[in-house]
C-alpha cells in the first residue's frame, strides 16, 4: 500500500533526471543509456539537470539532496518478464532499489536516499522508471533489444513527470551527436559497440572531444561560478 | 584438516562450529566470509570469498589502449579516477609518452583528493558504525557531548549543546520513523560497541558533516577533471587547458580564479581533516585501544608500489612522495627494493582461484596474465553451485586470484604504506605516526593492528590534503614560469605506434597498490592485466597454503557473540575492500541483507 506524501513543491522545482548502473553489464546501462538519450534530444529548462549517476553511489548524495524532484532511470529486478517497464513513485522507491541485489550500485542508492533523509533533504518527489533486465552477465555487453526498446517509452514517462510539474521540455531540432553525450564520450553506444567513427570524422590527434569547449567562456561574477560549481551537476555535458 | 600451521605462520583449526556472512555488508562488491569458532568463540580458520567474476580483461581486449581510462572507470563507483590514472599510466609508459610538468601536478592534486575524500567516506559511511553506536547516541546528554567535542577539539565550531541537540533530534526521529537507512543490519546491543553515549553522538554527528562536506571536495575534481561523477583522462596529459589572462580569455576552463578555488577548497578540507577526521579517530581509539585485534599480515609482510612523482616522468622511489617497498616477515630494518616489472616479483597464482591456468600450479606475471574462468567446487563443499551452505577451502574457493610476491602473501593498503614509510625514515609518517602512538599512550606495535589500519588511514588523509596545496603551488609557479601546457600529443596518433609493446602503470589507490599491465599489439589492446589493492588483501590461499591478508587479519579474533559479525565487519571494513574490481558478479540470487548463519 503506498503512502501517500503531503509534499508542497516549490513554484520552480529543481529536477534531478539521473540515470543508474553499469554500462559495461549489458542491461544494467539502461539507466545511463536512457539519461543519455534524453539529453541528445531535449532540451530543458535550467530547473532541470540531466545526469549520469554511473555506479557513484554514496558521492551522489549531494545532487540528490539539491533536488525537489528526482528522476531516476534504472534496472530493476521486479520479478517480470525480461523488457517490462514500471514505474514505483515515492515512498515505494527505496524498496524497489533494494529488495533484490541484482547490481552494485543498488544497495548503494537505497542508502544514498536514506542519508538524503537524514541530512533532512530529501526529494519531495521521487520517481523510478525502471525496466527488467534481461541479461546482466555478459560484461562488456551492451542492452538487450527488449530493453533498448523500453528507451522511449522511459523517456515518454519522464516527460509525462516533467509535464505534471508544468515543465515542457523541448525537442531539439537534431539530436546531439553521440559524442556530446553527458555520458562517457568514449562508451557511445555506438563506439560502444563497435561501429567507432574513422579518424577523419573524430579526429584522434590530441582527442579535442576531450580538450577544453571551445564554446566556453567563463562568467563574469566568480561567485555565481563557484556556486554553479556546486550546484549544478550537468554542467560538463551541457 | 582439523589443525595446520601455514608457511606464513598461522595455525587453522576448522574443527569448531563455522559461521557464514554472505554478503559482507557496506563494502564496494560482492563478498563472502567464513570462519570456524572454538568453544570460547575465537576464530581459529578464516576463508574469504571473492563472490564475482572480474571480466574486465576480457572486455579490453581489441580495444584502443587510449580509450581503456574510460573502460577502468566504470569497473566500480568508488576509485574511478584511480583506475583511469593507473591506465594512462600503462599505456603512456608502453608508448615512452612523457608528460608535461603541469599534467602531473593536476593528476597528483586530483588523486591526493580523491584519497581524502575516499578516506573520509570510507570512515564516516562505510566504517564508522562497526565502532559507533547511533542507536545509544540517542541517550547522550547534548550538554556533555558539546564538552568532549571542545576537549577533543578545540578548533571545531560546531559544538554547542543546542547543535547536538537538534542533531539527536534528527537521529530519533530517523530512527523512530522505522526507516534505519545506513543503520539497519546494525548488532547494536552487542557489547563489542565500547563508546559512551557522548561519543556516539559526537561520532554521529559527524558521520552527517563528513555527508555535507563532501560536496566541497568533489569540486577539485569538476574543476580538473571536466565533470564530477566521471572525470575525463587523456593519455599523454590532463583534458583541461590552462589560460591564466583573466576572465575574458574562451576555452580556458582553468584559471586563477579556480585555482584560487581549488585552494579554497583544500584549505577547508584541511581543516575538516585536522579539526574532525583526526580527533575523531583520537577519541575513538581511546575506548578501543584495548581491542588490539586484526593485525594478521600487517605485522608480517607489506607491500608499497610508492607514488605521488614530485617531478612528471621519474617513478623512481626517490621521487615518488609515498613510499615504495616490501616488509618480510616483520623485519623493519629491512625494505626491499620492488620491480614490478621483474616476473620473479610479481606472480598470480590459482590453484585456489576459479581460473584456470596452461600450468595450473606455476605462478604468471600480470604482462603473462591469463583469465580464464573455471568454476568448480571442492570435494567438501556442503550445498551446490549455486547455493553454497558451506565453502570448501581445499578446493577452489574464490573469484580473486593469489598474487604473491616473491612468493609471499601480502597486505596492502594506508597501514602498508604507513609501515613502510615508517621504516624508511619518510619523515611526515614517521612524525604522525608517533603523535598518534603518544597520545593514545600505545607501543608500536599498536600499529599491527584492525585500529591500527584505520588510523593510517586517516592519518594519510591528513598528510594527502596537506601536499595537494604544495602541487597547487608548484602549479602555479610552473605556469607563472611561461609554461602551459597540459598535454604532450605527439605519440597520440596509433601510426606512430611500434608494432607491439608492452606497458606498466602503477598507483597508489586509496585502498593499496595498484597496477596495470598491458600488452599493445598493432595498436589494439593484445592484453591488459590488473592487480588491484583487493586482489593482493583479499587472495585465497596459494599451493603452499599461505593464507591471505583477510583471511590473516581474522585469526584468533575473540567474538562477543557468534550470530552477529560485528567483529568480523570491523576488521574486514578497516582494509576498505573493493570487490568491484577485483571479482565480477556470479549469481543473482545474493540476498540484501546479510546472513549470518551458525553451523
Amino acid at each position: 500500500m503506498r503512502k501517500t506524501r503531503e509534499v508542497i513543491l516549490p513554484q520552480q522545482p529543481r529536477v534531478l533526471i539521473l540515470g543508474i548502473g553499469n554500462l559495461l553489464w549489458a542491461d544494467e546501462g539502461f539507466g545511463v543509456r536512457a539519461v543519455e538519450e534524453m539529453h541528445r534530444r531535449y532540451l530543458f529548462p535550467e530547473n532541470v539537470v540531466l545526469m549520469d549517476g554511473g555506479t557513484q553511489g554514496i558521492y551522489l548524495v549531494q545532487h540528490v539532496r539539491d533536488a525537489d524532484v528526482l528522476i531516476v532511470f534504472d534496472a530493476v529486478d521486479y520479478g517480470l518478464p525480461p523488457g517490462t517497464i514500471r514505474r514505483v513513485e515515492d515512498d515505494e522507491v527505496p524498496q524497489f532499489m533494494g529488495c533484490k541485489k541484482i547490481s552494485l550500485h543498488q544497495t548503494g542508492f537505497q542508502e544514498v536516499l536514506a542519508m538524503a533523509e537524514m541530512m533532512g533533504d530529501a526529494p519531495g518527489r521521487l520517481l523510478l522508471i525502471g525496466v527488467q533486465p534481461e541479461e546482466l552477465d555478459d560484461y562488456g555487453g551492451s542492452l538487450r533489444d527488449c530493453v533498448r526498446a523500453q528507451i522511449d517509452p522511459a523517456i515518454a514517462m519522464a516527460i509525462e513527470e516533467l509535464r505534471a510539474l508544468g515543465i515542457e521540455p523541448r525537442r531539439r531540432a537534431v539530436p546531439l551527436p553521440p559524442e556530446s553525450t553527458i555520458a562517457c564520450p568514449i562508451m557511445t553506444p555506438e563506439r560502444y559497440e563497435g561501429e567507432r567513427p574513422d579518424a577523419g570524422e573524430a579526429c584522434r590527434i590530441g582527442d579535442p572531444r576531450l580538450l577544453a569547449d571551445a564554446n566556453f567562456s567563463p562568467p563574469e561574477d566568480l561567485d555565481a561560478e563557484l556556486e554553479a560549481i556546486l550546484a549544478d551537476p550537468g554542467r560538463g555535458g551541457a | 584438516m582439523a589443525t595446520i600451521t601455514t608457511p606464513n605462520g598461522f595455525t587453522l583449526d576448522d574443527s569448531g562450529k563455522r559461521v557464514v556472512v554472505d554478503p559482507v555488508t557496506r563494502i564496494e562488491g560482492h563478498m563472502r566470509c567464513e570462519v570456524n569458532l572454538d568453544e570460547n568463540n575465537v576464530i581459529r580458520n578464516a576463508v574469504s570469498t571473492g563472490t564475482m567474476w572480474r571480466g574486465l580483461e576480457v572486455i579490453l581486449k581489441g580495444r584502443d589502449p587510449r580509450d581503456a581510462w574510460a573502460f577502468v572507470q566504470r569497473i566500480c563507483g568508488v576509485c574511478t579516477g584511480t583506475h583511469a590514472l593507473t591506465s594512462v599510466r600503462a599505456v603512456e609508459d608502453a608508448l615512452g609518452i612523457d608528460i608535461p610538468e603541469n599534467a602531473n601536478s593536476i593528476r597528483n592534486i586530483m588523486q591526493l583528493s580523491l584519497q581524502v575524500h575516499d578516506h573520509l567516506v570510507h570512515f564516516y559511511h562505510l566504517h564508522a558504525l562497526d565502532w559507533v553506536n547511533p542507536v545509544n547516541a540517542l541517550k547522550a546528554d547534548p550538554k556533555a557531548t558539546s564538552e568532549l567535542q571542545q576537549s577533543v577539539s578545540p578548533h571545531h565550531p560546531k559544538s554547542s549543546p543546542g547543535y547536538f541537540r537538534d542533531i539527536q533530534t534528527r537521529i530519533r526521529k530517523f530512527i523512530e520513523s522505522g526507516q534505519l537507512g545506513p543503520f539497519k543490519n546494525g548488532y547494536w546491543t552487542n557489547p563489542a560497541y565500547l563508546l559512551p553515549p557522548e561519543a556516539d553522538l559526537m561520532a554521529v554527528t559527524h558521520y552527517l558533516e563528513a555527508l555535507d562536506f563532501q560536496k566541497e571536495i568533489m569540486t577539485v575534481r569538476t574543476i580538473f577533471g571536466g565533470k564530477d561523477t566521471h572525470p575525463n583522462w587523456l593519455v599523454g596529459g590532463v583534458p583541461c587547458a590552462i589560460n591564466m589572462d583573466g576572465a575574458q580569455a574562451a576555452g580556458a576552463p582553468v584559471n586563477m580564479e579556480r585555482l584560487n578555488y581549488v585552494r579554497s577548497v583544500t584549505e577547508r578540507t584541511i581543516d575538516f581533516v585536522n579539526n574532525v577526521y583526526i580527533p575523531d579517530i583520537i577519541a575513538i581509539g581511546q575506548f578501543y585501544k584495548g581491542w588490539l585485534y586484526g593485525g594478521g599480515l600487517s605485522g608480517k609482510n607489506v607491500l608499497a608500489y610508492g607514488d605521488i612523482p614530485d617531478r612528471a616522468n621519474d617513478y623512481s622511489p626517490e621521487n615518488l612522495m609515498m613510499p615504495v617497498g616490501a616488509i618480510i616477515n616483520g623485519k623493519l630494518d629491512e625494505v626491499h627494493p620492488v620491480d614490478l616489472r621483474d616476473p620473479e616479483q610479481i606472480q598470480e597464482f590459482v590453484p585456489h582461484s576459479w581460473y584456470k591456468y596452461p600450468d595450473g600450479a606455476r605462478g604468471l606475471h600480470p604482462w603473462d596474465g591469463v583469465t580464464d574462468p573455471q568454476y568448480e567446487l571442492g570435494p567438501n563443499t556442503v550445498g551446490t553451485k549455486t547455493n553454497i551452505k558451506r565453502i570448501d577451502e581445499s578446493g577452489k574457493y574464490s573469484w580473486i586470484k593469489a598474487p604473491r610476491w616473491r612468493g609471499h602473501a601480502m597486505e596492502v593498503g594506508p597501514l602498508a604504506r604507513y609501515i613502510v614509510g615508517y621504516a624508511t625514515g619518510h619523515e611526515y609518517f614517521t612524525d604522525q605516526i608517533n603523535r598518534t602512538l603518544s597520545a593514545l599512550d600505545l607501543p608500536v606495535s599498536a600499529l599491527f593492528s584492525t585500529l591500527g589500519r584505520t588510523a593510517a588511514r586517516a592519518l594519510e588523509a591528513q598528510w594527502a590534503a596537506e601536499m595537494q596545496l604544495y602541487f597547487l603551488d608548484k602549479l602555479i609557479a610552473n605556469i607563472k614560469a611561461g609554461d602551459s601546457s597540459t598535454a604532450n600529443t605527439t605519440h597520440f596518433d596509433p601510426k606512430t605506434w611500434p608494432s607491439e609493446v608492452k606497458g606498466l602503470g602503477f598507483t597508489e589507490a586509496p585502498r593499496g597498490a595498484l597496477g596495470h599491465w598491458i600488452r599493445i599489439k598493432d595498436t589494439k589492446i593484445e592484453n591488459y592485466q590488473c592487480v588491484v589493492p583487493t586482489t593482493w588483501n583479499g587472495s585465497p590461499r596459494d599451493a603452499e597454503g599461505n593464507i591471505g591478508a583477510f583471511e590473516a587479519s581474522l585469526m584468533n579474533t575473540k567474538m562477543e557473540v557468534a550470530e552477529e559479525p560485528v567483529e568480523i565487519l570491523r576488521t574486514l571494513h578497516s582494509f576498505d575492500p573493493c570487490l568491484a574490481c577485483s571479482t565480477h558478479v556470479m549469481s543473482e540470487d545474493g540476498e540484501e541483507l546479510a546472513t549470518v548463519k551458525v553451523r
